[in-house]
């Protein structure tokens, strides 16, 4: 059996998902950074954009994170996000919508969220 | 029917259509605990995690921050008072009120201005109605508060701490919020929330038997986690706040509710026996006029036969 680290994956107001996963990556603010696990204990911020879990039974996980941080410790890896969403609970047409609306405003916030939902739910 | 009589069972009408409405709000209440209660309790793995990644940066570094240092002499703060916006909820409100203007008093005769923040139109009321300052509120969201609201409040308050005192900001931040301590007790209560004393958060994270932590590789950098962390702490614990105060507010409505509902169903039954014991002398009454009436016509009757 391959080692496994534990992942909780918290927004605000409702754990989104929990499990075993053999790898995660996440975009911090100064990159990308896969933990596997055994990683060295590490704190850092996170930038809005997609997270992939590869699960121990070899499935992917992939969910749209907006702002946040990533800590690991003793093989247990907590990604806290204000929001979160998993790839299935993403409305792809609702997303693509909402890009064209926060494009035409002007409003790069909304834009990016718009988009690192569209990437999250077309990479699963 | 004599008028007196009438005068209760229209009284006794009314009560019972009263205690339905109030037995509907009881129950209304009740199930709104419930689900509040499932809020705070969805909320708590944020807030877990994010009081040990905290932790971690206050012990794993020693990096000052100005939400972690204390001013030497502290002359303004900040007091958020969080009520409800629609009353009856029995004390809910006054004694969050109150908690609030302990704290202020208190503050101040620490020689400390003091601002208010208010969430809650019953509070906002109280101040208003009084003519006393009130720095910014917040108002339609107390039953049901969203993680979006929590950050539209903290935003303010964060923006007035890391302000300059010199240049109107702040050097400290309380919240007044009633705390759900179980469906029965519910307190209201002050709570210091910066500068974070992170001695404290690390004994409460001792308190609950956390392990030692390790030490942290920080990405980036320590500051720049600590930068991002504290704003985020300070928007959960307001969140926290909102939804304790929420919670507290329909449990607190569910027990003023069902007292009304108790005190309505024994005015019902005091008004009942009267309207019988009205209803009875009446009864008693026109027997004994007949009976009178009978007998002065015996007496007539048996006077003329003589």
């Amino acid at each position: 059996m391959a080692a496994e680290l534990h992942v909780e994956l918290v927004a605000a107001d409702r754990q989104v998902w929990s499990g075993e996963a053999t790898l995660v990556v996440a975009r911090t603010t100064s990159g990308d950074i896969g933990v596997m696990p055994g990683h060295q204990p590490l704190l850092g911020v996170l930038e809005s954009g997609p997270v992939t879990i590869r699960t121990s039974d070899g499935g992917t996980v992939v969910a749209a994170v907006h702002g946040g941080f990533i800590s690991f410790a003793d093989n247990k890896l907590s990604l806290l996000a204000e929001t979160a969403e998993l790839s299935d609970e993403i409305d792809v047409q609702r997303e693509e919508r909402e890009l064209e609306r926060a494009k035409a405003a002007g409003d790069a916030t909304a834009e990016r969220r718009a988009d690192v939902r569209l990437r999250a739910a077309t990479a699963r | 029917m004599g008028a007196q009589l009438r005068v209760y069972k229209r009284r006794i009408r009314s009560v019972t259509a009263t205690k339905k409405i109030t037995k509907a709000m009881e129950m209304i209440a009740a199930s709104r605990v419930v689900k509040a209660q499932r809020k705070v309790r969805a909320s708590a793995p944020y807030a877990t995690e994010l009081t040990r990644a905290v932790t971690a940066v206050g012990t794993g570094s020693n990096t000052k921050h100005p939400l972690t240092t204390e001013a030497e002499t502290p002359t303004r703060s900040a007091v958020l008072l969080l009520t409800s916006d629609r009353g009856l909820a029995g004390a809910f409100n006054s004694n969050a009120i109150k908690a609030a203007e302990l704290l202020t008093a208190r503050l101040e005769a620490e020689g400390k201005e003091v601002d208010t923040y208010i969430v809650g139109r019953r509070g906002l009321a109280h101040y208003h109605f009084r003519e006393r300052k009130v720095v910014e509120s917040w108002t339609g969201f107390t039953d049901e508060p969203s993680y979006a609201d929590a950050k539209k409040v903290a935003a303010p308050l964060i923006e007035a701490i890391e302000t300059e005192t010199a240049d109107g900001g702040v050097d400290e931040l309380h919240i007044v919020y009633t705390e759900f301590v179980s469906m029965m007790t519910q307190t209201a209560l002050g709570d210091r929330l910066l500068p974070l004393s992170l001695d404290e958060v690390a004994e409460e994270g001792a308190a609950k038997g956390d392990e030692i932590l390790p030490l942290y590789d920080f990405e980036p950098s320590a500051e720049d986690v600590l930068d991002a962390l504290l704003p985020r702490y300070v928007e959960s614990r307001i969140y926290n706040a909102l939804l304790q105060s929420a919670a507290s507010k329909h449990a607190a409505t569910r027990r003023a509710m069902k007292s009304a509902t108790d005190n309505a169903g024994e005015l019902i039954n005091t008004l009942s026996r009267l309207a019988n014991a009205a209803r009875q002398a009446e009864i008693t009454q026109e027997i004994s006029e007949i009976v009178g009436g009978a007998s002065a016509l015996a007496d007539a009757t048996a006077g003329s036969d003589r």
